[in-house]
């Protein structure tokens, strides 16, 4: 037993050097004093040049998450937060709010450089080989810029943050925020209606296929903060848009909170294809410091045979705790989910998926790959339920575990259920370590054990790293094999 | 090209003594069949030689083109030309077998300080190989292994064999769970590879693989030795007599 003996010892060496984004940033920052009230609102929606209306709604959603309860149902222990030692806000001075890319503190621009996002057009553009990726860029509490608008718009997309989306479509946002994950959905979701300082907004209007992919790159920079982002996409009749999130943060003692709010509203024939990488920072050996994760994700099906994909490789955080999750209302609605959740050293992850039928002929397909090395747990918890109406649904769940070494843990927790007799749900379920016979295998063929365990790996995820787009899937590969580091010889 | 001398090795779990002062020698050019009744130490042999962490060499030595073997891990043996064909292929999910071929033979070239096949290279000799083997190219793009037949997984590792070019083959009881067809075709791959600088070790329980792959020497092991050693004739006599006689004389 020695390869996997070997293979555990270095799981307990794991450390934070393979972070590669961990780098801390001084960058001049306009701060709310920390703590949690009527008046940290005000100050947030001024910041923001918020209209009347949606300083109500933040309020409404305060008063109500002060009489809730944090849950306590996943499979994660953390100590309890304290919401007051929190800053709500942190934008950097010299560019506090979405400007033109002349403007962004050059400092801000080489950030982003770092993590790989360039944020220049030219130089998105140089970068032969690639298609086109529009990119917010969201620092802090703010997004700082926003790339292609101008493209994007000749063809009637609107890609810009959320609070120039407040401002400038305040129709469009009043229309749908909150209309799929409404401000009283849970303890996170309310919080973040009542502080949410960025995040993207979409619009894709009837019959437009979104030229290029869009994406929004979220980045915590300061100390002692939250980041609470609010993100909404609504593809209108018979439109399509692919759109990507990546996230990263610096690496730091302390716990950092991140609780976010996607809604995405998909009407007749629309397609939404939502892709994340998050890749927050996960905490150190010890399981000291790191991102939690607590992030409400949901897409309606409003239109018949429409159709959202939810593809997430997840390698980050402390703690995640995230369901992305369809309703499917439209007749012939389609929803999916594709999940590769990877926890190494002492993460905990409890993330899955709901797809809740209720048009006719809706169809569902869940994949949900967990790999878990360390001493950290794995949870996949999932829900699908097909209502009196549902006439027809079908679902499809496949939920495979990875374990690497003997001190982590991989948990799935299915809830199922059906009220309409015509509905058939599938689910299949899978643990498995990487042998000793394999690894034997592939070192007899030459192939060193970290490439070994490599190749395994990226076998067992082959069927979620298809699903997202060409450019992110490399990296997926690659961001899997970082974090694994260290969990093999 | 192999020398083994006054080899012991235990199972390192539990201090089981396997091999007790194995000695054998293996020329550039030869074919050597180990043959020997069950649980004499054959298949350990094997995993020995391509260095599986499960066992501990406690004495002697293995001597490979001169040099001992015996600190170098499977995959550093594996890419200096030590290639075992397994009694039982390991199922490898989500990897296809094109994959993982190309994936063995650059980290082999990587180690030697060789440039990694360009693809065209790299297809053209899997083509060529498995043309040989009478591989269907459709197997070549499923999971290595998985949903094999017996048959299929056989000349699987031929093929991985005859592409990775090893100068020492080791072929642990190639002939389980084949037809007579198969036997002939997993048979052929491994004589179209016989040459003056590569030496072929054929583990078997049955005189029949023998046939096809006519051996110059025939070793008998039994309880982790050679107790007797002699030509093509040596395995004939045991498929009439068996391994009584040989086995009361060594005693």
């Amino acid at each position: 037993m020695a390869a996997v003996q070997e293979t555990i010892d270095q799981v307990k060496l794991i450390d934070v050097d393979q972070y590669k984004y961990g780098f801390e940033s001084m960058i001049e920052m306009d701060k709310a004093p920390n703590g949690l009230s009527e008046e940290i609102i005000r100050f947030i929606s001024a910041k923001k040049d918020e209209p009347d209306w949606m300083l109500e709604w933040r309020l409404e959603a305060y008063r109500r998450w002060v009489t809730l309860t944090e849950p306590d149902w996943a499979r994660v222990n953390y100590p309890k937060i304290d919401f007051n030692a929190i800053s709500y806000y942190a934008a950097p001075k010299s560019t506090p709010g979405p400007t033109s890319i002349d403007d962004v503190d050059p400092e801000i621009l080489k950030i982003y450089e770092k993590l790989g996002i360039p944020l220049r057009e030219q130089e998105l553009l140089a970068g032969v080989k690639t298609s086109k990726i529009a990119v917010d860029a969201v620092f802090d509490s703010v997004s700082v810029v926003t790339t292609f608008k101008e493209e994007l718009k000749k063809a009637g997309v609107i890609f810009m943050s959320i609070s120039e989306a407040i401002r400038e479509h305040p129709d469009l946002v009043k229309k749908y925020l909150g209309t799929v994950v409404p401000t009283t959905d849970n303890y996170y979701a309310t919080l973040n209606s009542a502080v949410f300082t960025d995040g993207s907004f979409v619009f894709i209007p009837k019959g437009v296929r979104c030229p290029m992919e869009l994406s929004t790159y979220f980045r915590i920079n300061e100390k002692g903060t939250g980041q609470f982002e609010r993100t909404l996409i609504i593809a209108e009749e018979g439109a399509y848009v692919s759109y990507l999130e990546g996230c990263t943060a610096p690496q730091r003692d302390e716990n950092q909170l991140h609780a976010a709010v996607v809604e995405l509203v998909a009407l007749d024939d629309a397609e939404i294809k939502y892709s994340t990488v998050q890749n927050w920072y996960p905490g150190d050996k010890d399981g000291k410091g790191g991102i939690y994760n607590f992030v409400t994700k949901r897409g309606d099906c409003r239109g018949a045979r429409s159709k959202i994909s939810w593809t997430q490789v997840e390698t980050g955080s402390a703690i995640t705790w995230k369901y992305p999750s369809c309703i499917l209302r439209g007749d012939d609605s389609r929803g999916e989910f594709y999940s590769i959740a990877v926890s190494n050293g002492h993460q905990q992850i409890d993330s899955g998926t709901k797809m809740i039928h209720l048009g006719k002929n809706t169809s569902s397909r869940i994949i949900s790959k967990g790999i878990a090395a360390g001493v950290s747990q794995n949870t996949y918890r999932g829900q699908v339920s097909a209502h009196r109406k549902a006439t027809n649904a079908r679902n499809f769940t496949q939920c495979d575990s990875l374990l690497i070494g003997d001190r982590c843990g991989a948990h799935t927790v299915p809830y199922i259920e059906a009220k309409n007799s015509t509905a058939q749900f599938e689910h299949e379920a899978t643990t498995s370590k990487i042998s000793e016979d394999q690894l034997f295998y592939c070192l007899q063929r030459g192939i060193p054990e970290e490439a070994a365990i490599a190749l395994i790996v990226n076998g067992f995820v082959k069927e979620v790293i298809q699903e997202l787009p060409m450019e992110f899937a490399v990296e997926a590969q690659k961001l899997i094999g970082i974090s694994l580091e260290g969990s093999v010889g | 090209m192999l020398e083994i001398r006054n080899l012991h090795a235990r199972i390192a779990e539990d201090g089981t003594e396997i091999i007790r002062g194995l000695n054998l020698t293996v020329k550039a050019g030869e074919v050597a069949a180990i043959m020997g009744p069950n649980g004499s130490g054959k298949s350990t042999l094997s995993y020995i030689l391509s260095g599986r962490e499960d066992y501990e060499v406690t004495e002697g030595d293995i001597l490979y083109n001169g040099e001992s073997i015996l600190e170098l891990d499977a995959s550093e043996r594996a890419a200096k030309g030590i290639f075992l064909a397994f009694q039982y292929p390991v199922e490898i999910p989500g990897v296809a077998t094109m994959q993982f071929l190309k994936v063995a033979m650059n980290e082999q070239r990587k180690y030697r300080g060789e440039e990694e096949l360009k693809t065209p290279d790299f297809i053209r000799r899997v083509k060529e190989a498995a043309a040989e083997l009478k591989i269907n190219p459709d197997m070549l793009k499923r999971p290595l292994n998985v949903g094999f037949s017996g048959g299929e997984k056989k000349r699987a590792e031929i093929l991985q064999m005859a592409l990775l070019e090893p100068n020492l083959c080791i072929l642990d009881e190639t002939d389980s769970g084949l037809d007579i067809d198969a036997l002939k075709i997993v048979s052929d791959g491994v004589n179209a590879l016989r040459s003056p600088d590569r030496a072929v070790i054929v583990i078997t329980h049955y005189q029949r693989l023998l046939e096809y792959i006519v051996p110059d020497t025939v070793h008998v092991l039994y309880k982790g030795q050679v107790i007797k050693t002699g030509d093509k004739s040596l395995a004939l006599d045991l498929e009439a007599n068996g391994y009584a006689d040989i086995i009361g004389a060594a005693a």
